[in-house]
C-alpha cells in the first residue's frame, strides 16, 4: 500500500522542517522517498492549505497501572457524567477525569495522538499497567518503571554496595518490569511515610536507613546514564505541592551534579511562600534555573479548572493532602516493600486563590522556558486536569489575547501574584510540534518516531488551520497510525493495536543470586514468577514489543 | 512425569507460587506446599471433553454458534460467575458489550460491602509483603482467617525473617467477633490468640465502640454485646502504640444488613489511626476464584466494577440491580450465561431460562444447559494472569498440562465474534 499526501504544510521539527509545503509518500507504515513516476500510488490525500505534524506523543500521561483503576473505582459518579457508546469499531466506556481504557485509545487519536507513556510503573504492578495498557486501542505505549523507594534498593544503598551492583538491579529491573525509562517518585519519602515519617526533605534521612532523597537521586541517574538508557532519571521531587518547595526544586536541579534529568509535573514544585496567603509563584525561578542548566528537562503538569482525581505513588504527600478530596473520599496504599499509592479527587477552582495562582505557574514556566526541545506538554493527566484539555492548554500557551481574557477571570488576588500578564511569549506551531511531536520522541529514545522523515513510523496528524487553535488542535481531519488511516474529522473511523515500546539493558547475571534470596526471604512471590516476560504482552496476538536503542551501544 | 515447581494457584487468593506438581499426563499432583484448598483444586481430573448443545456432544463451532444465536435472540443477557482469569475476562468484556449484557461477578454481593465503603469514603490499605515485613499488630475482625486462607500465618506472619521486626514470633493476634477454627494463629513461641467473641451481626456495634475509643471518646457502658468495654479499650491502645498495625476483614464473611457500614466504620478508624502519630492500614480479604480479577479487568475495560450493564450501549454501574440473582428472580433477564473457570462445584443459579455454562470440565447440572462449553483451567491447562487478594499483584499463571481444552478467552471471542 503507496500512499501519497500532498501538498500539505509540514510542521517536522526532527527533519528541520518548519511550516514548508511538501508531499509525503508511505508505503508499509513508514515514509520512504518519492517513487518513481510509473509507480501506483494506491490512495492520494490532497492536503494543500492543511497543517502536517506527525502523531503526538504524550510523555507523562496516567493510563496503566494499579493506582488508575483505584481511581476509576473510586468515582462512578463522575464517570456516569460522560457515558461513551459502542459503535460498529469502538468499544464503550466511559470518559472524563479518569476514562476506561478503550476510550483513552480513542480520545488521544481523536486529538491527533498516537503514543502515551505511563509514568509509574511500580515494579510489582508492573502486569497490570501492561495488561491496561494493552487494552488501549491504536496509541503506542511504554512505561517508566518506579525505583527509590524500595526496599532492595534503600538495602543496597545502605550496605553501600557500589554503582555497578545498583546499575546491575536498575537494568534488571528495568527488563523484569519491560520498561523504557527509570522513574524516581519523592525519592525514598514512599518508603518513608512506612517508617510515619511524614515529609522527607532532600537531606533529611529515612529512619531505619539513614539514606536522603540527594543520594537516591544522584545513584539512579547515575545508573541511567551509565546504563545509556536515553529517557533521562524521571523524577517527581521531594515536597510534591508545598509550599516553598521551590528551593527544594532548585536544590534538586543542584544536587544532581550536571547528569541528565527529568523533572516532571515541575509546577507542583514551583511554590513560594510569599504574600499574604504564603504561597506565591516559583515559575520564573525555575525556568531560569531550567534555562541556565541544560541537563535538565521538565514537563509541567499544568492544572486547568474542574473536576478531577489525582493518582500518584507518592503516598505520603497525598496523605497530606487527604483534607482537600473533593469529593471527600480518598485511598492510600502502601504496596509491597515496592512503593504505594494515594489516589484523591480534586475540584480545581478559579475562584480558589491557590489553584488559580497554581494555573497561573503553570502557563509561567511554559512561557518562560527559552528552549522547547526541554519542556514538555503534560497536565499529568489526570492529575492536573485531564488529557482531553490539550487543545485548551495549547490555545492558551498559542494565543496571548486569549490568555489574558482567562486571567482576568480568576481569583483577584492570584492575579496580583503572578506575571502571566506581562509576558508576550505565543508559541508558534512549530514550537508546539516540538513539545508534543519531536521532543518527546527525543526525550523518550524512541527511535523512528515523532518525525516525518524517510525511514520513520508513519503516525501522522492533519490539521485544518484555524486561529482559534483550541478548535484547531481538538479535531484533527486526518490521523494515520503505523500508516493506516485511524481518525477522520476528529473520529475513529478504524482501529489497530500499537506496540509497546520498551529498552534492554544489559546486566550482570549474578545480580539475580542476591535478588533470589532477598524475594526468598523477605517477597511473597518468587523471583522468577515476579519476571514479566516477552509472551505475556505478545500471547494475545495483538500486543507486541519494540526494543530501542540505548547510547553508546549500537 | 514432569515435576514442575514455583507454580502459582490462583485458588486461595494469597497467591501462593511455591508449589510442587508432578504432571502425568492429564494427572496432576501437588507433591510440595499444597494446602486443604489448593490441592484438591489443582488435582481435581477432567470428566467432560466434549462441549454439548442440549445434552447431546457436539463440536466447539457447534456449541459456539448456539450460544451465539441464544444471545443474538436475548434482549437481556446476563453473564454470571464472570470466574476466570485476565484474558478470559477480557472477553466476557467484549461480548457483553457486543451482546448488551449485564456483568456480574458471582460474589459481587459479598465484595459490595467493601465498593460501597470504598465509593463513599475510601481506605488506607497494605499488601502482602509489606504484612510480612512490617506488621507488628494484626486484629482480625469477623472472620476465620486460617479458614479462609490455611497458609497465611505461616507465611505472612510467622515468617521467620522479616526485614523490619527483628521476632516475628511476637506479633500480636486478636480476633473479634470470629473465634480461629485451629491454632495457626498460634505463634512459634505458643502464644495464643486473644479472642474478643460475639456474633457476626453484634460487629457494627463492636466496631463503633472500637472506633470511639480510639478517638478517646467516653464509653459508659461496661461492656458490649458481651465484649468487656475494657478489652476494647486495650485493642484500641495496642492499635494505636503498635507502628504497623493491621486491620484484616473479609466482605465476604461479613453476611448480615449494612455490613458495608461496618467495613466503613474500620476504614475510618484506620484512617483515624494515621493521624495519631503512627502507621495503620486495613487488609480486606477476597480474590478468589477470580474475583479480584473481574473488578480489575470490568474496571480498565468499562470503568466501574464487575455489576455493570451494557443493554443501553454503554456501561452503568449499579450494585443492587444488576444483581445475577436479583434478576432471575424478577424477570429482567433472558439468557444466563455462567462462567466459572476455576470450581466445577459452583454451579449457575436455577433458572428456566436458556442458558450456555462456559465453565471447568467436570460441572455436574441439575438441569442441562442448552450450550455447556468444558474450558481449561487457567495456571492448569493454559497460562494466564489472576489477581492476589491484595489486588496489587498479577500473578503469572503457567500451563502444566496439554489437555486441548480451550480457554475462557478462546470461546468468548469465539462467541463475540459469531454475533
Amino acid at each position: 500500500m503507496l500512499i501519497k499526501l500532498t501538498g500539505g504544510t509540514v510542521y517536522d521539527p526532527a527533519s528541520g522542517i518548519d511550516g514548508q509545503v511538501q508531499t509525503l509518500y508511505v508505503q508499509d507504515g513508514r515514509f520512504v522517498k518519492q517513487p518513481a513516476a510509473d509507480v501506483k500510488i494506491d490512495k492520494e490525500y490532497d492536503l494543500k492549505g492543511k497543517v502536517v505534524m506527525s502523531g503526538a506523543i504524550d510523555m507523562h500521561t496516567h493510563i496503566g497501572g494499579g493506582k488508575g483503576n483505584i481511581a476509576r473505582m473510586l468515582i462512578p459518579e463522575d464517570h456516569r457524567k460522560d457515558p461513551v457508546y459502542r459503535s460498529d469499531i469502538t468499544r464503550s466506556g466511559c470518559g472524563h477525569a479518569m476514562p476506561s481504557t478503550f476510550t483513552t485509545g480513542y480520545r488521544y487519536a481523536e486529538m491527533g495522538y498516537t503514543a502515551g507513556f505511563e509514568p509509574a510503573v511500580l515494579p510489582i504492578n508492573a502486569r497490570q499497567a501492561h495488561m491496561e495498557m494493552g487494552d488501549i486501542p491504536i496509541l503506542d505505549k511504554g512505561g517508566y518503571v518506579m525505583l527509590g523507594s524500595d526496599d532492595y534498593l534503600l538495602r543496597m544503598l545502605t550496605a553501600k554496595k557500589d554503582q555497578k551492583a545498583i546499575n546491575d538491579y536498575v537494568a534488571w529491573t528495568m527488563n523484569a518490569a519491560k520498561a523504557i525509562g527509570v522513574k524516581v517518585v519523592n525519592p525514598g519519602g514512599i518508603n518513608a511515610f512506612k517508617f510515619n515519617q511524614r515529609k522527607l526533605e532532600l537531606d533529611e534521612q529515612n529512619a531505619h536507613y539513614g539514606v536522603s532523597p540527594r543520594e537516591i537521586l544522584k545513584v539512579l541517574a547515575t545508573a541511567v546514564k551509565e546504563l545509556g538508557v536515553k529517557h533521562p532519571l524521571h523524577v517527581h521531587g521531594c515536597n510534591l505541592g508545598v509550599p516553598g518547595n521551590v528551593e527544594t526544586t532548585l536544590d534538586t536541579i543542584q544536587g544532581v551534579g550536571g547528569l541528565p534529568m527529568h523533572l516532571t509535573h515541575i509546577q507542583f514544585h514551583s511554590y513560594g511562600t510569599e504574600g499574604d496567603f504564603k504561597f506565591s509563584s516559583g515559575g520564573a525561578a525555575i525556568a531560569e534555573a531550567i534555562n541556565k542548566n541544560k541537563n535538565i528537562t521538565a514537563d509541567v503538569g499544568q492544572i486547568l479548572f474542574g473536576q478531577t482525581i489525582t493518582a500518584s505513588g507518592d503516598n505520603m504527600r497525598q496523605h497530606a493532602n487527604h483534607g482537600f478530596a473533593n469529593p471527600n473520599k480518598w485511598v492510600c496504599m502502601d504496596i509491597e516493600c515496592d512503593a504505594g499509592c494515594g489516589v484523591v479527587p480534586f475540584k480545581y477552582r478559579d475562584q480558589n486563590f491557590v489553584n488559580a495562582l497554581q494555573w497561573a505557574i503553570g502557563l509561567e514556566i511554559f512561557l518562560l522556558v527559552d528552549d522547547p526541545w526541554r519542556v514538555f506538554l503534560t497536565t499529568d493527566h489526570p492529575n492536573g486536569a485531564p488529557f482531553t484539555t490539550y487543545p485548551h492548554l495549547i490555545r492558551l500557551l498559542m494565543d496571548k489575547s486569549f490568555r489574558n481574557d482567562m486571567l482576568a477571570t480568576i481569583h483577584p488576588e492570584a492575579q496580583k501574584m503572578t506575571t502571566l500578564a506581562s509576558i508576550d511569549r505565543e508559541y508558534s506551531l512549530q514550537e508546539i510540534a516540538i513539545l508534543t511531536r519531536a521532543g518527546a520522541a527525543k526525550l523518550i529514545g524512541l527511535d523512528d518516531r515523532g518525525s516525518l522523515g524517510e525511514g520513520a513510523w508513519a503516525d501522522i496528524t492533519v490539521y485544518t488551520d484555524n486561529a482559534d487553535r483550541e478548535k484547531m488542535f481538538e479535531k484533527p481531519d486526518y490521523v494515520f497510525k503505523d500508516g493506516e488511516l485511524v481518525v477522520v474529522d476528529g473520529k475513529v473511523v478504524h482501529t489497530k493495536w500499537g506496540t509497546t515500546h520498551i529498552v534492554r539493558p544489559d546486566w550482570d547475571i549474578s545480580v539475580e543470586q542476591d535478588l533470589q534470596k532477598y524475594f526468598d526471604r523477605f517477597m511473597t512471590m518468587k523471583v522468577g514468577n515476579f519476571k514479566i516476560s516477552d509472551d505475556e504482552i505478545t500471547e494475545d496476538g495483538r500486543g507486541s514489543l519494540t526494543t530501542h536503542t540505548l547510547n553508546g551501544v549500537a | 512425569m514432569t515435576e514442575i515447581t514455583e507454580v502459582p494457584s490462583p485458588f486461595c487468593g494469597i497467591g501462593t507460587d511455591d508449589l510442587t506438581i508432578q504432571v502425568d499426563g492429564l494427572t496432576v499432583q501437588v507433591s510440595d506446599n499444597g494446602c486443604a484448598v489448593n490441592t484438591p483444586a489443582f488435582e481435581q481430573a477432567i470428566t467432560d471433553t466434549s462441549a454439548r448443545v442440549d445434552g447431546l456432544e457436539v463440536s466447539l463451532d457447534v456449541a459456539v454458534a448456539k450460544a451465539a444465536e441464544l444471545l443474538r435472540a436475548s434482549n437481556q443477557p446476563v453473564i454470571g460467575g464472570c470466574a476466570t482469569d485476565v484474558n478470559g475476562m477480557r472477553g466476557v468484556m467484549a461480548v457483553a458489550d457486543k451482546a448488551g449484557a449485564v456483568v456480574d461477578n458471582m460474589n459481587f454481593t459479598a465484595a459490595r460491602r467493601n465498593f460501597l465503603a470504598l465509593q463513599d469514603t475510601g481506605w488506607m490499605n497494605t499488601t502482602l509483603a509489606e504484612i510480612k515485613n512490617r506488621c507488628d499488630y494484626l486484629l482480625v475482625v469477623g472472620v476465620d482467617l486460617e479458614g479462609f486462607a490455611p497458609r497465611f500465618f505461616e507465611r505472612y506472619l510467622w515468617n521467620k525473617e522479616s526485614m523490619f521486626l527483628d521476632n516475628t514470633s511476637a506479633r500480636e493476634v486478636v480476633y473479634l467477633g470470629k473465634a480461629p477454627s485451629g491454632d495457626a494463629s498460634t505463634s512459634p513461641a505458643g502464644a495464643k490468640a486473644k479472642v474478643l467473641a460475639c456474633a457476626d451481626a453484634d460487629l457494627p456495634e463492636v466496631m463503633a465502640v472500637l472506633r470511639a475509643l480510639v478517638k478517646n471518646k467516653k464509653i459508659v457502658a461496661e461492656s458490649v454485646c458481651g465484649i468487656a468495654v475494657s478489652d476494647l479499650q486495650a485493642v484500641a491502645e495496642q492499635l494505636k502504640m503498635a507502628k504497623y498495625g493491621v486491620v484484616t476483614w473479609a466482605a465476604g464473611a461479613l453476611n448480615f444488613d449494612q455490613a458495608e457500614l461496618t467495613v466503613q466504620m474500620l476504614s475510618e478508624m484506620v484512617k483515624d489511626i494515621n493521624t495519631m502519630n503512627t502507621r495503620c492500614s486495613g487488609f480486606p480479604l477476597g480474590g478468589k476464584e477470580g474475583d479480584q480479577t473481574a473488578n480489575q479487568v470490568c474496571g480498565w475495560t468499562s470503568a466501574f466494577p464487575a455489576r455493570t450493564r451494557f443493554s443501553s450501549g454503554f456501561p452503568e454501574y449499579d450494585p443492587f440491580l444488576y444483581d445475577t440473582n436479583a434478576m432471575l428472580a424478577n424477570g429482567e433477564a433472558d439468557v444466563l450465561v455462567w462462567v466459572q473457570a476455576f470450581n466445577s462445584g459452583s454451579v449457575p443459579p436455577a433458572t428456566d431460562l436458556p442458558m450456555i455454562v462456559v465453565a471447568r470440565s467436570g460441572m455436574t447440572f441439575s438441569k442441562e444447559p442448552d450450550v455447556f462449553i468444558p474450558v481449561g483451567t487457567p495456571g492448569i491447562d493454559h497460562a494466564g494472569h489472576a489477581y492476589r487478594l491484595d489486588n496489587v499483584v498479577a500473578i503469572r499463571l503457567k500451563k502444566l498440562r496439554d489437555s486441548g481444552l480451550p480457554s475462557t478467552a478462546d470461546v468468548l471471542n469465539a462467541i463475540e465474534h459469531a454475533l
